[in-house]
């Protein structure tokens, strides 16, 4: 990224100081209600999941709860098998990143270095798997996974990820690998090095950021699924956290709302992925940005 | 002998490489090739999971573009519809928070990471959280519009709104996100020096923008706009969980009919050929990228010098 274009005053020039002045009031003034607005619902989830049933039902509504429910939380933990979802979940994004991450790894590699025959056409397979829905091969994989004897099992939405790691990821770790000049490959290659040995202690070590960027991008998309994991899962107790979140909505065992409780299910569902933002911002605004270089 | 040597060292090195992308090549073959070939040979066969598929030429094609199956057009019309929509909203939408942020006000990071958070959220709990804020009658948002005196719609339980609501949900949970950062990084790579000859010639903010900005940062936005498009035909989701693709149908997405006969009807074949045809569809935007847009070709070309 190049440095910040629009720092310096340029609208000296242009027009008098104070009416410059007026415009950057005006634009805070907007840019701080727009964010207002977006975090809003944010906010509403947060106060429901404070509350009680009855406040639930106040009108006006209240923007704060008169006493912080939150007991909401243990109770939306226990009112569904949660404790399951989020296991089967964490389990389902762990494994699949890992295999994602190491698969792409390797297969990044072969296209970024190896020389054979074929590469460059194999290559654009890859390129073109880019833009393939998967919704287009879901029915012969479910049936795939169904002869298997994969289904209401987690293998299904595992598996695939160890074996090429999605397009994407070999993209962006090939377009990686080949900004590192080759004469570091040969320097250790004369020393006799493997090409493994090459991979694992020269190159690795220096596509640190995009590794955590390929990992970031695959912990969400795990995370955040839902199609696949709603054809394949069917039993209760292998639910992952967005199947199961449905839960508070289909299941009413005592027929009492349970809206509150559901909003604190869906701030628990969702606030691994909004730490992982904090604690990684950086790669986060560095992933996209090599995304839309894709472009 | 050196020759031989050093052939023998290219066809190990050949061989190395085919080892590296072989977990690609098994997953590609297995998961993605063959499902592609036997959906299309079940598009041409009535399958119900039950007992071996029968030949049905093309009577899965004809009963879906004949509309005998009343659901196939109107599905593509509430897909489209939501496309067209959703992809020009939530380009201009994405477009000016990048253009605001990029004004270097105090709090950048700040305002960034509030418009980014919600794209945060999973597909899932922002649809049940924007049922909550969208309750006809104890929801947030008839609240506040009761306050301004403006009689509240019953959004998603009503079919003439539960398509634009499902549109509304889908903006706030992306337009902040990985698009709004991309064109930040687009505005920012704008050379100071047009603005600059701009400024010089007289031009103000809206004609800097007009005749600076939007040119340079074309591709990004003509890439995004097929990108979004095909992202946007696939919406499922939302509408599975906010609406069950009701009330009345009305957003009864592509996505939505495809899962129905797959998976409760178990029209195998028949969903396999709505599979087909919505990947021919996605196949035409792709090829309509590829022409239209010149950084593919750009790219193709660094390729082969390599």
């Amino acid at each position: 990224m190049s440095a910040p274009a629009f720092a310096q005053p340029r609208g000296s020039i242009v027009g008098a100081r104070g009416q410059r002045a007026l415009g950057r009031i005006a634009l805070y003034l907007i840019v701080t209600f727009l964010a207002a607005l977006f975090a809003l619902p944010l906010f509403w989830t947060v106060t429901t999941a404070l509350k009680t049933v009855q406040e639930l039902f106040v009108f006006p509504p209240t923007p704060f709860p008169q006493t912080l429910q939150w007991g909401n939380f243990p109770r939306a933990w226990t009112f569904v098998p949660f404790g399951a979802f989020y296991w089967n979940t964490a389990l389902i994004t762990v494994l699949g990143t890992l295999g994602a991450v190491l698969s792409s790894c390797l297969v990044a590699y072969g296209f970024a270095r190896g020389r054979f025959p074929g590469r460059t056409i194999l290559f654009y397979f890859v390129l073109s798997t880019l833009m393939l829905p998967p919704e287009v091969t879901i029915i012969p994989k479910y049936l795939i996974f169904k002869e298997l004897g994969w289904l209401d099992t987690f293998k299904p939405l595992i598996v695939p990820d160890w074996f090429g790691g999605g397009a994407f990821n070999i993209f962006l770790l090939r377009q990686f690998f080949m900004t590192i000049p080759r004469t570091f490959d040969e320097a250790a290659e004369i020393d006799g090095a493997s090409s493994f040995r090459i991979l694992w202690m020269i190159l690795l070590p220096l596509c640190g950021p995009a590794l955590i960027t390929v990992a970031i991008l695959s912990f969400l998309n795990h995370w955040n699924d839902f199609f696949e994991p709603l054809i394949y899962l069917n039993s209760p107790h292998m639910l992952t956290l967005s199947l199961g979140l449905r839960h508070f909505l289909i299941s009413p065992a005592d027929g009492q709302p349970k809206d509150h409780l559901l909003m604190a299910a869906v701030l628990m569902a969702a606030a691994p992925c909004v730490a992982l933002f904090f604690v990684a911002q950086r790669y986060f605004v560095r992933g996209i940005v090599m995304s839309g270089i894709k472009g | 002998m050196a020759r031989r040597g050093s052939s023998r060292r290219a066809l190990r090195s050949a061989i190395e490489g085919y080892l590296y992308i072989l977990p690609w090549i098994i997953g590609f073959t297995a998961f993605t090739l063959g499902p592609m070939l036997a959906s299309l040979y079940l598009s041409f066969h009535h399958y119900s999971v039950l007992g071996a598929p029968r030949f049905a030429g093309l009577d899965n094609y004809i009963q879906a573009l004949s509309a005998k199956d009343p659901l196939f057009w109107m599905s593509w019309g509430r897909t489209w519809g939501y496309a067209l929509i959703f992809v020009p909203f939530g380009l201009s939408i994405s477009l000016t928070l990048a253009a605001m942020l990029n004004q270097q006000l105090k709090g950048t990071v700040l305002y960034r990471t509030l418009f980014f958070i919600p794209t945060l959220v999973p597909v899932v709990a922002s649809a049940l959280l924007w049922r909550w804020m969208l309750h006809p009658d104890i929801g947030l948002v008839n609240y506040l519009l009761w306050e301004l005196r403006i009689p509240g719609p019953r959004w998603l339980a009503d079919p003439s709104t539960a398509l634009l609501a499902l549109v509304g949900i889908s903006l706030w949970a992306s337009v902040g996100g990985s698009r709004m950062i991309i064109f930040l990084a687009g505005l920012q790579g704008v050379p100071e020096e047009l603005y600059d000859a701009a400024a010089i010639d007289g031009a103000n903010w809206w004609q800097k923008f007009m005749n600076v900005t939007l040119p340079m940062i074309s591709p990004t936005i003509f890439f995004n706009l097929v990108l979004g498009v095909i992202g946007a035909l696939r919406v499922f989701s939302i509408s599975f969980v906010a609406t069950e693709g009701g009330p009345a149908y009305a957003t009864w997405f592509y996505m939505l009919h495809l899962y129905d006969n797959a998976f409760r009807n178990f029209l195998m074949g028949y969903a396999s050929a709505l599979a087909w045809m919505f990947f021919l569809v996605v196949l035409v935007l792709t090829m309509l990228q590829f022409k239209l847009s010149g950084r593919w070709v750009f790219y193709a070309g660094e390729e082969a010098k390599d």
